[in-house]
């Protein structure tokens, strides 16, 4: 792998993370590993590092994060959260780092695609006549979907 | 009590055993569970993509059940815990709370809050109570050994969960699993993340997680593993054929939701609770409970 220049990074990335909603905590971190410790996609994918990736933050290495594809790794577990020392909420903030690429039009295909679904069935799932009648028939409320509101909200 | 049901997404269409079993006991034990045909998805899908999308449709359903008057009791753990966040979230940022609620006026509602938000674990702990469950008993599950399984969000993060359970020992799931008088069976990887939230992702990375709790539980002497989230179900009942068979493990672990091992201890029917739409039959269990 090349060399890194590190004068050739962004300095106001960490800014722009500690400015988006989730991010605030970032800048409070002193790498002390605990939440890679706690991180179960860690122990399964070594390139998804959660203290790792608040240094790249830090560092200012935008393209190499939002970019990647070990940023959607996340389980959203909360382990990393539960046992920082400094109240960082990585959860939140890789959150945010993914907030920030998808407003780059880097988020992955298949959560487009939910996003689609939502605003046009305000469900994760299409409810069809078949799921309402075998709701019916074990006595069960049919599901209303509301695309309307959801369109307009989304 | 009464509780505005809350089904989220899954549950109403994928996992109508729990729905079943969850509408059941809640009736017997004195829970008037209400039902509001406008609520929709909870927003956790969003959150990667655009957290404000996340507390916009989460709110609109808050927004709701506070029309209603009512209190939120959620089946799914990621539904439950979004809407706990986003509440306690815009009941402490003013400004937020009217920038949301400029985007609710469009389609007619308002949130001001606040307003609770109850996993129905927590519901049935908190409300209802383990005395009450044990004295309600009619057929205690003897012999009847069950692995717990409480899942990420039921527990995490703590702030939300301010004296309910301790993410570090939990102990509510399992006691109210004893209170049907079935034992517990204790095994390493209880704490373990299903790796539901990452399977639209990868399903390699998904089912590496699931994988040994799997393991360990069907290597125990537990009957079933149980559950109460539909996130964890996709994972350890949908993904299981997979995972046994890309890791070469001979899998079959009944995997139940917990109204419905508390129904049967009620007296009520494996036909009732919804146990056909189990996919690895908990023979075993119903064999010692029904005859
Ligand atoms: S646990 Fe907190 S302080 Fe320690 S490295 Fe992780 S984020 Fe930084
Ligand atoms: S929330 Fe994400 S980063 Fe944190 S421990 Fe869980 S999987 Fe790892």
């Amino acid at each position: 792998m090349p060399r890194i220049n590190l004068n050739e990074l962004d300095p106001s990335f960490k800014f722009r993370v500690a400015a988006t909603r989730g991010g605030e905590g970032l800048q409070a971190c002193y790498a002390c590993k605990a939440c890679t410790a706690a991180c179960p996609i860690e122990k399964t994918v070594k390139r998804y590092d959660p203290r790792k990736i608040i240094r790249m933050a830090l560092l200012g290495m935008t393209k190499e994060l939002l970019e990647s594809d070990f940023i959607w790794l996340c389980s959203s577990c909360y382990s990393c959260a539960e046992v920082c020392p400094q109240d960082v909420r990585f959860t939140d903030i890789i959150f945010a780092i993914k907030n920030l690429a998808s407003q780059e039009a880097c988020a992955p295909g298949g959560l487009v695609a939910q996003r689609g679904l939502l605003k046009d069935h305000g469900r994760l799932y299409e409810v069809s006549d078949f799921e309402n009648e075998k709701r019916i028939k074990l006595g069960l409320p049919p599901i209303v979907e509301h695309p309307e509101d959801y369109n307009s909200l989304l | 009590m009464e509780a505005l049901l809350y089904l989220g997404c899954t549950v109403p269409i994928r996992n109508l055993n729990y729905e079943l079993s969850s509408r059941l006991i809640a009736k017997a034990l004195g829970i008037n569970f209400r039902d509001n045909e406008a609520l929709g998805c909870c927003g956790f899908p969003l959150k990667s993509m655009d957290v404000m999308s996340t507390m916009v449709a989460a709110a609109r359903n808050l927004a709701i059940a506070e029309r209603d008057g009512l209190e939120v009791c959620a089946l799914c753990n990621a539904c439950a815990g979004t809407l706990t966040e986003v509440a306690h979230t815009l009941d402490h940022d003013d400004e937020l709370r009217a920038s949301v609620n400029e985007k609710l006026r469009t389609v007619g509602l308002e949130y001001k809050g606040p307003i609770r938000v109850r996993n129905f674990m927590r519901l049935l702990y908190e409300e209802v109570g383990l005395d009450r469950i044990r004295s309600a008993i009619k057929r205690p599950l003897e012999g009847v050994k069950l692995a717990p399984h409480y899942g990420c969000h039921y527990l995490k993060p703590s702030e939300l969960n301010i004296g309910f359970d301790d993410p570090e020992i939990p102990t509510t799931l399992s006691s109210l699993i004893e209170a049907t008088g079935a034992e517990v069976i204790h095994y390493p990887s209880l704490k373990d993340c299903c790796g539901g939230g990452v399977l639209g992702i990868s399903e390699e990375v998904a089912n590496s997680l699931a994988r040994k709790k799997l393991e360990e539980v069907s290597a125990s002497q537990a009957h079933a593993l149980v559950l109460v989230c539909p996130f964890c179900n996709v994972m350890y009942e949908g993904q299981q054929k997979k995972i046994g068979k890309t890791s070469g493990l001979d899998l079959k672990v009944p995997v139940v939701y917990y109204p419905q091992v508390l129904g049967l201890a009620l007296g009520m029917s494996s036909d009732e609770l919804g146990f056909k739409l189990n996919r690895v039959k908990p023979s075993a269990m119903l064999k010692m409970v029904e005859g």
